[in-house]
This record gives structure tokens, sequence and C-alpha cells, in this order.
């Protein structure tokens, strides 16, 4: 019994606690019940554990495999770290909100069915708004609120989908399918939203910059790798994947290159990384999609690292702009080194965690003999390392000296860098270790030296094209126009051109109103005559003298004689 | 705000910064002419080409720096643009 109930529970339960709990006891529910969690996800064993009836339907809350195990597994790490990371400083419905976000991370890796997979899916929406409202400035009310509204249209899109699949095939399993009628574009649409895909991917880099320095490091990890999953379960081999993940790849690198908040470049480097999963999803050989999960699980710690060594500059300094950062190193040597092991992680530096899983992306690509994906993907790594390997680390931390002289990392914070940097660098040194846990069994051999010498030629290059293209990269106090432009701008503008046409019309119709009450106003006036002036009468109020009435009265009864005689 | 001299940063020393400069370009060097004794097998012809490599980062990092850089002019607007006409969402 206690087995087939969701490893998921065991967080929600954590996050009604942190609300009911204090102090030290609130500490203890904080990181003990991801470590229970973690437990639990390793006592699922493969296939459907448990069923439910729900309607007409048998609902399975619970199926495991090495996949859904793996996600669950990096999720509720993820928890840990980042409860530790936060559980000085953040404001307790921060951290309840948080929890229960993971949670429905984790209950969308072991749901067994559509039915499941929504109900955690809408969860995961619901809290991670509260975390972006957990910002605090008026900021990120909006960007919360423009967070909701996306995220429940793509979960309403989705939930046509399903709703089309179970009326049309009767089956609500959870199975590999390709998009090819109405139903199944709409299971894939809702996925891809929250997967940041274009066009619908503005809402990631306008949202998790908002919150707050520690729920970006929460947000940072559920959403998107949770679409991964799920596209891993769903669309394995869906072509049209390929060229989404490319897109988002270029699209990631060229906004973050424009970009001057430090948090928000890191946004964009997620849409950026989770492109090459898409990519890799979308090539759908068992090696990709190793590659797609092995990425997804390296870039949740990575990408963590990097919002988190971020968070602490903003928690120290207040400021998130390159234009107000810069030469942090001095006084912020142990979050500077944190910072650039991420940096090189996500650049997939030989030795990194990134690069024993990335690299399995572009073999996939080379064995399927995509040219051109192949060498897309290439070039992307060196625009990572542009992007994020070096502008990250090098407007922070070195760049010019801002003045600032912030204290280090709090030692908690501090603790969460180190243990997620430590797993960058084992990720990187002992693969075949990490390989073991991935869904097929794999014989990958990352380190060969030829690969390790194209890949430190690519990125030294690349770096050395940052450092002389760095006049061109001047930072700007700007912001970069995405297609929310035209929901946030071009809709509201369209808006009240509508209402301003609408007023003036109103305003048309009024005054032909007045034009017709005023005729009708002489019209009375000409016969009937200004009541209060009597000299001005019209023709059928004025005093007539008595022999013309006689005269009148005379004529219509003679005409009255003639008629009765007449007929 | 100003440093005076001798507490400067080791890193911020515009002598470190010329020798940093020396070894980077010393690393990059050493990379190319590391495949002379390193084969690159390649997946295919071309990139298992003498520093293809190195051209092929520094000329991709080119093209999306130039890229982004066009597109800065159309895409970019001052950081309160929407905060201006967007602030009763």
């Amino acid at each position: 019994m206690f087995e087939s109930l969701p490893p998921a529970l065991i967080l929600v339960a954590a996050a009604i606690l942190i609300g009911l709990t204090r102090g030290h006891l609130r500490t203890a529910v904080v990181l003990i019940a991801p470590v229970i969690t973690l437990w639990a996800i390793w006592q699922v064993p493969d296939g459907v554990v448990s069923t439910l009836p729900f309607l007409d339907y048998r609902i399975e809350p619970v199926e495991g495999s090495a996949l859904r195990r793996l996600f669950a597994t990096i999720f509720a790490l993820m928890v840990f770290v980042g409860g530790l990371y936060a559980f000085r400083h953040a404001r307790w419905y921060e951290l309840a909100a948080g929890y229960a976000y993971a949670a429905g991370a984790i209950g969308v890796s072991f749901a067994g069915d559509l039915i499941t997979l929504f109900l955690f899916w809408e969860l995961m929406a619901i809290f991670s708004t509260i975390v972006v409202w957990c910002g605090g400035t008026p900021a990120a009310r909006a960007a919360g609120i423009r967070y909701a509204i996306m995220h429940l249209l793509g979960g309403v899109v989705l939930k046509v989908g399903i709703e089309g699949v179970v009326v049309h095939t009767g089956s609500i399993d959870i199975q590999p399918m390709l998009a090819g009628n109405f139903d199944t574009w709409m299971i894939l649409i809702g996925i891809l939203i929250n997967a940041a895909a274009p066009p619908l991917s503005a809402w990631l880099a306008d949202a998790y910059p908002e919150s707050s320095p520690t729920g970006s490091v929460f947000l940072s990890a559920f959403t998107t790798k949770t679409a991964v999953l799920a596209l891993i379960l769903l669309f394995p081999g869906e072509p049209v994947l390929i060229w989404v993940g490319i897109f988002m790849v270029m699209y990631g690198i060229i906004y973050a290159l424009l970009e001057n908040d430090a948090r928000r470049i890191l946004a964009y480097s997620i849409v950026n990384q989770v492109g090459f999963m898409v990519c890799a999803i979308g090539i759908g050989t068992e090696m990709a999609l190793n590659g797609a999960a092995a990425h997804a699980f390296a870039h949740i710690i990575y990408k963590a690292l990097l919002f988190m060594s971020a968070g602490v500059v903003i928690y120290r300094t207040g400021f998130s702009k390159c234009t107000d950062l810069g030469g942090l190193f001095r006084t912020m040597p142990l979050t500077t080194v944190c910072g650039i092991i991420g940096a090189l992680s996500i650049s997939s530096f030989p030795l990194t965690s990134g690069f024993t899983t990335k690299t399995m992306i572009s073999q996939a690509a080379a064995d399927e003999g995509m040219v051109i994906v192949y060498f897309l993907l290439a070039a992307a790594s060196a625009g990572v390392f542009l992007h994020a390997g070096i502008k990250f680390p090098w407007f922070v931390f070195f760049q010019k000296d801002s003045g600032l002289r912030p204290k280090d990392a709090p030692w908690n914070m501090a603790v969460a860098m180190v243990f997620f940097a430590v797993l960058c660098i084992l990720m990187g040194i002992f693969p075949e270790t990490f390989y073991q846990f991935l869904p097929y069994a794999t014989d990958y051999v990352p380190y060969t030296a030829g690969k390790v010498l194209f890949y430190l030629q690519l990125l030294l290059f690349s770096g050395l094209a940052f450092f002389l293209l760095l006049p061109l990269m001047k930072r700007t106090l700007t912001i970069s126009l995405d297609t929310d432009w035209f929901w946030r701008v071009l809709l509201k503008r369209i808006g009240a051109a509508g209402l301003n046409v609408i007023a003036a019309s109103g305003n048309r119709l009024a005054a032909a109103f007045q034009l017709w009450l005023s005729s009708l106003h002489r019209f009375a006036r000409r016969y009937i005559g200004v009541s209060e002036t009597g000299n001005q009468r019209g023709v059928f109020a004025r005093t007539w003298p008595i022999g013309t009435t006689a005269m009148w009265i005379a004529v219509l009864l003679s005409a009255y004689v003639l008629v009765y005689f007449v007929s | 705000m100003n440093e005076s001299r001798e507490d400067e940063a080791w890193l911020a020393r515009p002598a470190t910064i010329r020798l940093l400069w020396r070894v980077l370009w010393a690393v990059l060097a050493l990379t190319v002419v590391a495949q002379l004794v390193i084969k690159v097998k390649g997946y295919y012809a071309v990139d298992g080409w003498f520093g293809f490599g190195a051209a092929f980062g520094f000329i991709s990092c080119l093209l999306m720096v130039l890229v982004a850089k066009g597109l800065g002019y159309v895409l970019k607007r001052e950081q309160n643009y929407y905060r201006s006409d967007d602030n009763d969402v």
C-alpha cells in the first residue's frame, strides 16, 4: 500500500508542514523531506505500480522506469540543494510553494496516464506562479500574471489534446505518438509551451528574472525539464522537434548576447539548452534519447549552480544588471569559482558534466547522418560558450571594477553551490558511473583524444572571438523585444484603437442625435411655438380672433353636411 | 571607488592582463598545433581538417555576434519600455 503512493505526495506533505512549523523544525522538514522523497523514488520498480478507478478510467498514479526515476531523482536532488540554498533567506511561503511545485514535477515523472500527468502539470503551473510572485515587486506581480496566463493557456491546449486522444482512441495511456492529427498536435503544443519553444518562449525570460534570488533557483529546474521528460515519453522521434530544438538553441544565444540582466542571460540560456534536448528527442534514437535525458540531468545541476551564483550576487549587492556589476571576484572568490564551474559545464568543456552529456546528442546526430544538424549543434556549442560560458562570469565577476565589495556567500548558499559544483566535475570525470542510470544501455565513450581536441579548439577560439569582439558587445541599458510584444503592446494598442473607434462612432452618433433633436425642436417651435414668450407662438398655438374660429367651424360643418349627403 | 595602486587585485593589473593574453594565444596555438600529433577523426571529412574546430568556432561566434548586433538595432528597446505603457497589467 505504502509503495503505491506517488513519491510526490511526500513533498506535498512537506509543503504543508513548512507552513505549520517554525524554526529548527521547519529547517528539518525542508532538508529531510527531499531525502525521504529520494528514497521513495528508488523504491519505485519498473512498470505500473498502482491503479485507481477514476470515473470510467483506470488511472495509474505511479509507473516506474529508468527514465522516470532519473528525472525524479534529479528533481528531488534539486529540491534538497534548493532548500539548503534558500531556507535561511526565503520566506516560508516561497519555500512551501517551491516544494509543492517540485512535487508537481516529480508527480509528472511517475504519471502512468494522461489524466495524472495533467493533474500534476497544473500543480506545477499554480505553484510556480506563486514562486514568481514571491519576488515581491510590482514587476514580479505583473510578470507572474503573464506567466500564469501563458501556463493556464498551455494547460487548456494540453487538456484539449488529451480529451481528444481519450475520446478517439479510448486509451489514457502514456505511449509514444507522433503529431499526426489535431489531438496529438494539441498535446505537443501544450507540452512545448512549457518547454519554452517558439513562438511562446518569452514567458521564461520574462518571469524567472523577476523572482527572488532563491525563487529563480527553483524555477530554473522544473517546468522546462518536465516538458522534456513528457516529450521523451510521448513524442520520441517526432521530426518537427529537431527544427524546433535548433531554433530554440539559436534564439537563446542571440537573445542572451543582447541581454544586460545577469539572470535574464541565464534564462535565455535555459531556452538554448532545452533546445539541445528537444532536438535530440526529435532525432529519437536510443543514443539521442539517452543524450536528452543525460543532458537534462546535467543541465538542472549546472543551471541551478549558475542561478545560485547569480542569486548570491543579487542577495549581496541588490544589483542584477551587468552595467551595475563587475569586479566582484575580489571579495566573492567562492561564488566566482562556482559560477565559473557552472559556466564551463554549460559550455560542455571537457571534464565537466556538459561535455559528457551534450556530446551524446552530437554523436546521435552524426550517427543518423544529419550533417546540417550536427554542424548547427557544433556552432551552437561555440555560441553557448560565448553567451553563457564567458559572458556571464565575465560581466558579473570581472569586466570593470564596479566598486562593489560585497561579502561572499552565506554558509548555506556556499555549501549548496559547492555541492553542485562538485557534481558538475564528478559527472565530467566519471561519466560511466552516471551512464548506467540512463534509460538505454550505452557504451558511449565521451573522451577520445580527437574529440577533446576538437572541442578545445572550438571553445577556446570562441573565447578568443568573445574578447576580440568585446567592443561590439558593450552593455546597454536595454531590453529586447520578443514575441510577447504582440500581446503586451500590439494587442493593447489594437484594443485601445478599437475603444477609440467605438468612442468616436459614439460621439458621431451623439452628434447625429443632437442634430435630429434640434430639428425636432425647430419643427415644434415653428408649429407650436415657445411657451414662455406669448408673442412668438407657432401656427397652432396662436390665439385666433373669434370671427376666424366661427368661420372655420362653419367650413367644417358644411364639409360634414356635404359628405353626409354625398355618401 | 578608486583603488589605490597597492591593493588592486592581481587579476586586474595591466601586467597580469598582458600575461593572460599571452597565455591565451599560446594555448590557442597549442590546441591547433596538437592536431599534428593527435588525429581528429571527425564524423565527416571536413571536420577532421587541420584547425577546423578553431576556424569553425571562431567564425560561428563572429557570425552570431554580428547577427545579434544587427537584430539588436531592431529589437532593443529602452529598459523601461514595457513599464511605461504596461503598468496596468
